[in-house]
């Protein structure tokens, strides 16, 4: 068996872990990132909206600054954020914007003079300073006060992704691709690498580190729907919740987008919406304007999801054979906007649904958007509880985004936190001496081959790995979805014990050898169902409705008891129940909770003392 | 009634000596938008779990699903059923590493090509983070994006001919690499610094101009407009290059 050595291991090449990785190469130290996929494909390249920093350089943008921007944030975290992780964001981002230009990233440049732009479907017209030509321009984004979202045309994400693989490949960060981490080397203390399945041999490999960082990206495969890719499925945080040591944090605070296509929940923009849109159900009628006179379909997200959801739950949704959906119907708004302004929708409508929006309507559902919990870390990013554990991106709870994270904040939070986290890493390397535990690395090699043998025997049991996989989906879909009551969250947590259960029994059909997909899903399917477990049981403990966290029973912003994170630990392999604990959401307040200016405003003050 | 689709798929394990290279028939009821990434999906699932192919983010945008469908390079998930006839054939990419079935090892192809092309911004201004960024003409910005949208797929690599003559040829996805960066005013690198790269059999002299590569892109990109704007400056650097010995 393979052993490598090397001085920073990150688990993840997404934006996240190559900038991290990058910051570390630059001091000096040897860093390798491990990804299931080539770098590149990481889900990171699949964002086009873009990120946010307050540049301030369009006309639409004036005023802007880090100060504005951190309260935009604080605001849509629902006050659940750490607002010292967010000030260092919003007081960063711009210069980390201004770095990537540096390393070659083709941001959209101001052009000076008059142009056109739309809002709520009228016409308006700016006009671009001269003296901010050729500097990095900005769109608008939901729930922003300025046009702060840096952008390249329609893919941002792919562009600042391919600058940031170029600069690993320049600056020598080595990237293991088709590599999948299946567990951590620790001691109970300490974290100093992993066990590794090769996805081009199904071999097994040891990664020895003297830091090491998960930046796997979000889990939203959990849910049966999802706008995220096929790897995006947890199984990196799986390792951290096996240790029983390292906490997630804030598992429940869940995004839903209202417009996924059916069937395979890619995401339309939420232009759609803005540029006059309308929601239709299985009768072809409008119904947002019924539950939401004023702001109808341009509610926020959050609030738009929940109204479909409910919609479809009183039987009007349209059925398929992929389950229930509603519709989105751009038809009126004419071909030359459908071709012109809304072209992406034009050719993912065409290219994957083979319908053509300018004639027939699109077929919609809430998806899961956003994985707001994750590895909880301090502000260094520091994982709780391992030492030289560290983590970053959607897969952190690092905690900038509390219950609810803004559009174009988690790009560029990537950059952001690889680049702070990654010079604390350096720090930490700086003074550390490594100390590898060979009987420990042999032990886990040990485990993780008889774990291999017994999926591949059968010997605990026959479940088929798919359908287990499925019921972990539709129970979590069924009760900790957009809406959440008692009553499903009980079921729903009953089910998944269940589920857990028949995870522990399941057998391979197929041989196993080689890289073979049915063991790769087997190995983590344990783990998934334990995270879906903390989701459920978190939200069935959270008695208030906080950012995309809606309790039915419960649709007050409780300030007065749950102005706390919540930390979700797996103590034991044999607990059929995460153990929760909870910290106050942010030490330092520099904003003190208030009203956030949309959605709900039902509010319980902190003030209100305790009876 | 839907169709009942035929797929045949190539079928090979390197990984289990049991496992010899042949083409295995499934059987499958179509349904409403039913992409290949569904299909395929459908039979590891309902028929055989062993069934190895790549995807990721099954919207067109990551790359990861290159196949040859019908006998044609393409992606994958945003291929309809509907569009192609009741009998499909699966194949994986030639000229890339096969890890099994349909999927190949893309990956280390494509790093070895950014490290021979020095994909990177060669530049020795350093950055200072208390500075405004550095202007840049938004045209020039926009022209370097239109070249940096490749995913990577592998299909223009995969259809050319000269490619699967030499192994050691570059390719349009490389090519279309050297460009961007040649147009990008950040870059210092000179002509001749790019002739040193591509100025060669491996490279663009190497290339027949049949254009099959640009026939299967998914992103449209405009390979043969790259391939005669660089093949008309390494010419001309190459006759200066003569005059200057
Ligand atoms: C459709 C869509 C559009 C979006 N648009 C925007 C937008 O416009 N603006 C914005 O701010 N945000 C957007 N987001 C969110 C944003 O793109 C992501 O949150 C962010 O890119 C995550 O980056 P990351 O580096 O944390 O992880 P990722 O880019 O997801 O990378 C994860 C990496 O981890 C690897 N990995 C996972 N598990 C393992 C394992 N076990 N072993 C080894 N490697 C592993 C993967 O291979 C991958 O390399 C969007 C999200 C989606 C789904
Ligand atoms: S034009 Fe050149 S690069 Fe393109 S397929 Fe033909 S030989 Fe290959
Ligand atoms: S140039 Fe086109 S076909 Fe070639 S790898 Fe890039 S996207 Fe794929
Ligand atoms: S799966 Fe990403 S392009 Fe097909």
């Amino acid at each position: 068996m393979q052993t490598i050595y090397t001085d920073f291991l990150v688990v993840g090449a997404g934006l996240a872990g190559e900038r991290a990785a990058v910051e570390t190469a630059e001091a000096g130290f040897s860093a390798i990132c491990l990804s299931l996929v080539p770098a590149r494909r990481s889900h990171s390249s699949a964002a086009q909206g873009g990120m946010q920093a307050s540049l301030g350089n369009s006309v639409m943008g004036e005023g802007d600054g880090p100060d504005v921007h951190f309260a935009d944030t604080v605001k849509g975290s629902d006050w659940g954020c750490d607002q010292e992780v967010a000030r260092l964001f919003a007081d960063t981002a711009p210069i980390e914007m201004r770095r990537l230009a540096h390393w070659g990233v083709p941001w959209n440049r101001v052009v000076p003079g008059k142009s056109i732009y739309y809002k709520g479907g009228k016409q308006f017209e700016k006009v671009e300073a001269e003296e901010k030509e050729g500097l990095i321009m900005a769109r608008s984004f939901g729930g922003t006060a300025k046009w702060r979202t840096c952008y390249t045309s329609d893919g941002t994400g792919h562009a600042v992704m391919c600058t940031m693989d170029n600069r690993c490949a320049e600056k020598g960060v080595e990237v293991h691709d088709k590599t999948e981490a299946i567990a951590l080397l620790q001691d109970g203390e300490t974290c100093f690498g992993v066990v590794a399945r090769c996805l081009r041999t199904g071999e097994l490999r040891v990664y020895l580190s003297k830091a090491t960082m998960i930046a796997a990206g979000g889990f939203g495969r959990i849910y049966p729907n999802t706008t995220n890719a096929v790897i995006c499925d947890g199984g990196a945080h799986t390792m951290c919740v096996a240790t029983g040591l390292v906490p997630m944090g804030n598992m429940e605070a869940v995004q839903f987008h209202p417009t996924g296509i059916v069937p395979t929940d890619i995401l339309v923009t939420e232009g759609c919406r803005g540029d006059g849109g309308t929601l239709l159900d299985v009768d072809e009628k409008r119904f947002m304007n019924i539950y939401e006179p004023e702001k109808a379909e341009l509610a926020s997200r959050d609030v738009v999801s929940r109204w479909m959801t409910h919609h479809m739950r009183e039987g009007h949704g349209v059925k398929s054979p992929y389950g229930e959906h509603l519709w989105l119907d751009i038809r009126h708004l004419g071909k030359e906007h459908i071709t012109g302004k809304l072209r992406e929708v034009y050719e993912i409508c065409t290219s994957f649904l083979g319908v053509d929006p300018i004639h027939q309507l699109i077929p919609v559902r809430p998806t899961q958007h956003y994985s707001m919990g994750g590895v909880r870390t301090n502000k260094d990013g520091a994982a709780y509880g391992l030492k030289g554990l560290f983590a970053a991106g959607e897969a952190a709870c690092w905690d900038m985004h509390g219950f609810n994270r803004l559009g174009g904040n988690s790009l560029a939070e990537t950059v952001v936190a690889g680049g702070i986290i990654g010079r604390k890493i350096a720090e930490y390397l700086e003074g550390s001496e490594a100390e590898f535990k060979t009987g420990l690395i042999n032990d886990e090699v040990k485990k993780q081959r008889s774990r291999i043998d017994a999926l591949i025997e059968g010997r605990d049991g026959s479940e088929n790995v798919y359908k287990v996989r499925s019921a972990m989906q539709d129970a979590l879909h069924k009760g900790a979805n957009i809406f959440r009551t008692q009553e499903g969250l009980e079921k729903c947590v009953a089910d998944l014990q269940e589920v857990l259960i028949r995870a522990k029994k399941i057998g391979l059909r197929s041989n196993g050898k080689g890289v073979n997909p049915e063991l790769a899903a087997a190995l983590k399917l344990e783990g998934q169902v334990k995270l879906a477990l903390m989701v459920a049981y978190g939200a069935l403990m959270r008695t208030e409705s906080r950012g995309s966290h809606n309790r039915e029973d419960y649709p007050a912003r409780n300030d007065r008891d749950w102005l706390t994170r919540t930390l979700a630990y797996w103590k034991k392999p044999e607990d059929t129940l995460p153990t929760l604990e909870y910290e106050p959401a942010s030490t330092v307040v520099e904003i003190p909770p208030g009203d956030r200016g949309y959605g709900h405003a039902k509010i319980i003050s902190a003030d209100d003392k305790k009876e | 009634m839907s169709r009942l689709l035929k797929l045949n798929i190539f079928r090979y394990n390197p990984e289990d000596e049991q496992s010899a290279p042949h083409m295995q028939e499934f059987v499958l009821e179509e349904t409403d938008s039913m992409t290949l990434f569904i299909a395929l999906n459908r039979i590891r699932e309902e028929q055989d779990p062993s069934l190895q192919f790549d995807f990721c983010c099954r919207a067109g945008i990551c790359g990861s699903c290159g196949m040859v469908i019908n006998g044609r390079p393409g992606l994958a998930c945003h291929t309809k059923t509907r569009d192609l006839p009741g009998e499909i054939t699966l194949l994986p990419l030639p000229i890339f590493k096969l890890v099994g079935d349909l999927s190949v090892d893309t990956g280390t192809w494509f790093r070895e090509m950014y490290t021979k092309t020095e994909s990177w911004i060669h530049t020795n201004k350093a950055f200072d983070p208390t500075a405004l960024e550095e202007r840049m003409d938004n045209k020039d910005a926009v022209a370097i994006y239109e070249l940096e949208r490749c995913v990577e797929c592998g299909c223009c690599i995969s259809a050319c001919g000269t490619a699967r003559l030499r192994e050691d040829f570059m390719g349009a996805a490389a090519l279309n690499r050297v460009a961007r960066f040649l147009i990008d005013p950040r870059d210092q690198r000179t002509d001749r610094d790019y002739y040193e790269i591509i100025g060669n059999d491996m490279g663009i002299f190497g290339c027949m101009g049949l254009l099959a590569c640009e026939d299967v892109c998914p992103k449209h990109l405009p390979l043969q407009n790259q391939l005669g704007f660089l093949r008309r400056k390494m010419g001309i650097t190459s006759i200066k290059r003569l005059f200057s010995k």
